[in-house]
């Protein structure tokens, strides 16, 4: 009984002892073996194949693109970084704060979950031109708004279901205590949550990147992402427009990893050792 | 030990608990659910009861109503003179439920502190007393570990500690034991019997075990179900020695049959031999049996 059974997550079990090293070697290997074998193939196709470099521009020249456009992909990154980022704040703020409201209120739940199934299935390219033509043509707002309320759903519905895990003999010993409601939720109810909200926060991330990329198109000042995606593409200018893409996936990677990050670094805080 | 009294309940500030002609019903969707019918019962300061019968007896929910977890329907509870809910924001007894329901984002400390720092006792006082708490149950080197690195005895010591934090002269306790094996359980009886003895605090023990009950009580409660009654009141004639030997001692035997007699309401050999003859026994001695297996 002393000596506890200590199991925490890690390698699966039954998993040999000698493979460890070998698989997280692999780990890192084969992603990067993939890529290569496929951009191998692509350059294959244009340049040996002959693929045309008008319908499909070859990595190389992307890449060329990429160095040459760099402070322009750069301050591009920034603009649609920081819509995508204050969205995500805001959204995420009005997703917990809406989802205790609705957990500690049947009224406040009964009157948000048509709400936020309405905005769940909200089309960005209907919501986009109105919002841009409501807040002027030269306001990034518009696109704040739409990254919010893309983050708004998952966080508000992960945060709920969090708020909703709080076990009974929790309360019960939370009632016995004689604890005020701040004790509760401190103590109890938020740290039970905190692993749904982060999760939620994740999932929100990607959707506040790719939709407050994706309302450039519809109007509204130039120079993020989205905006100079579809002007490289208008201009025929394929191979820039490429070199725009694989900024916006390395935006999407970054803002992925970094909840990720807080997500685990949150669990972990929470869950011990 | 105290030997207990079959008569009326005396309502003095003295007594732990004193339950006077409780009811409690359950509106459910098929009609109404008597849990507890017409329920008195007087715990003395310093006084080992336990609370005995099948299952949907009504004795969690007993408890539940002495900790004013849930309100009777009819009739009242006073802790220590005051009422139920006067006593728990007084902090005047400490529960332990048969999940240990440790937090499990804090360390086993953190855990038993957790009472006192609701409480506002400072940092200092607290680490003092979690510590001396820590050392009673045996786990003083667990302190900094996390409750899903202990075993079910340990998380439950652990939740035993937690329940004596601010030294309440009356413990309530719900099959604190029930999910343990049954060597871990005899060894927590032990602790729990030196426990009392040091803390001096009454204590109202739910169990489904008779000898469980049996080892720790001065009294027995035994129960009846459907609607949830008080049987019988079994004292045991123990002398108040409560060591190893006496689990074998022939006494304890007589009074763990006393015990089985009661529940199968006075048909001797009900639940010894045969199982039961009379389907009222079965029913009886079934939760009782399965306890024992678990």
């Amino acid at each position: 009984m002393s000596t506890a059974a200590v199991s925490r997550r890690g390698t699966a079990p039954g998993r040999k002892a000698m493979s460890a090293r070998t698989e997280s070697w692999l780990r890192i290997i084969a992603p990067v073996a993939v890529g290569a074998i496929v951009l191998g193939g692509w350059q294959f196709l244009v340049t040996v194949v002959g693929v045309s470099e008008y319908l499909l521009p070859s990595p190389a020249s992307i890449a060329t693109q990429f160095v040459e456009y760099l402070p322009s992909i750069l301050s591009a990154m920034y603009i649609t970084g920081m819509n995508a980022l204050i969205g995500l704040l805001v959204g995420s703020i009005l997703g917990i704060g809406l989802a205790a409201l609705a957990a500690n209120s049947r009224l406040v739940d009964g009157m948000s979950a048509p709400i936020v199934a309405s905005i769940a299935v909200i089309p960005i390219v209907a919501l986009a031109p109105v919002l841009n033509s409501m807040f002027g043509a030269d306001s990034q707002f518009s696109r704040q708004a739409i990254a919010a309320l893309a983050t708004f759903v998952p966080v508000f519905i992960n945060t709920l279901r969090g708020f909703r895990q709080t076990r009974a003999v929790h309360r019960d010993l939370m009632r016995v205590y004689a604890a005020s409601p701040g004790q509760v939720l401190r103590t109890v109810t938020l740290p039970t949550a905190k692993p749904f909200i982060f999760t939620g926060i994740r999932i929100a991330s990607s959707l506040a990147v790719i939709s407050a990329l994706v309302a450039e198109y519809f109007g509204g000042p130039r120079g993020g992402l989205g905006g100079l995606i579809s002007t490289s593409a208008a201009s025929s200018a394929y191979a820039r427009a490429w070199a725009y893409v694989v900024a916006s996936i390395v935006l999407g990677l970054l803002f992925y990893v970094a909840t990720l990050a807080l997500e685990r670094l949150a669990n972990r805080r929470g869950g011990g050792s | 030990m105290n030997q207990a009294q079959h008569g009326a309940p005396s309502q003095t500030t003295a007594d732990a608990v004193t339950v006077t002609g409780v009811d409690k019903t359950f509106d459910t969707r098929s009609g109404q659910v008597h849990a507890l019918q017409g329920i008195n019962l007087t715990v003395k300061a310093g006084e080992f009861v336990s609370l005995i019968g099948p299952s949907g007896c009504g004795k969690s929910t007993l408890m539940r109503i002495i900790a004013d977890l849930d309100q009777p329907t009819a009739g009242s509870v006073a802790v220590f003179g005051k009422s139920a809910g006067q006593a728990r924001l007084d902090q005047d007894y400490g529960i332990a439920f048969q999940q240990a329901g440790l937090l499990p984002w804090r360390t086993v400390a953190a855990n038993v502190g957790l009472p006192l720092e609701l409480h506002g006792v400072g940092s200092a006082a607290r680490a003092a007393r979690v510590a001396e708490l820590l050392s009673m149950v045996g786990l003083t080197e667990f302190a900094d570990r996390y409750p899903d690195q202990l075993s079910g005895g340990m998380q439950q010591r652990v939740a035993i500690a937690r329940s004596l934090a601010e030294s309440p002269s009356l413990l309530l306790m719900d099959e604190p034991f029930g999910a343990l094996d049954e060597m871990t359980r005899e060894r927590m009886q032990t602790e729990l019997v030196r426990i009392c003895a040091e803390t001096q605090a009454a204590v109202v023990f739910v169990t489904h075990s008779i000898p469980e009950a049996v080892y720790l009580s001065d009294r027995v409660v035994v129960m009846s179900a459907r609607p949830g009654r008080i049987q019988e009141i079994v004292p045991m004639r123990l002398d108040g020695e409560r060591t190893e030997s006496l689990r074998e001692d022939t006494r304890y035997f007589e009074m763990i049959t006393a015990v089985r007699e009661a529940l199968h309401g006075g048909n001797p050999g009900g639940g010894i031999a045969t199982g039961g003859l009379a389907t009222g026994s079965v029913a009886a001695s079934a939760p009782v049996r399965g306890a024992e297996t678990r």
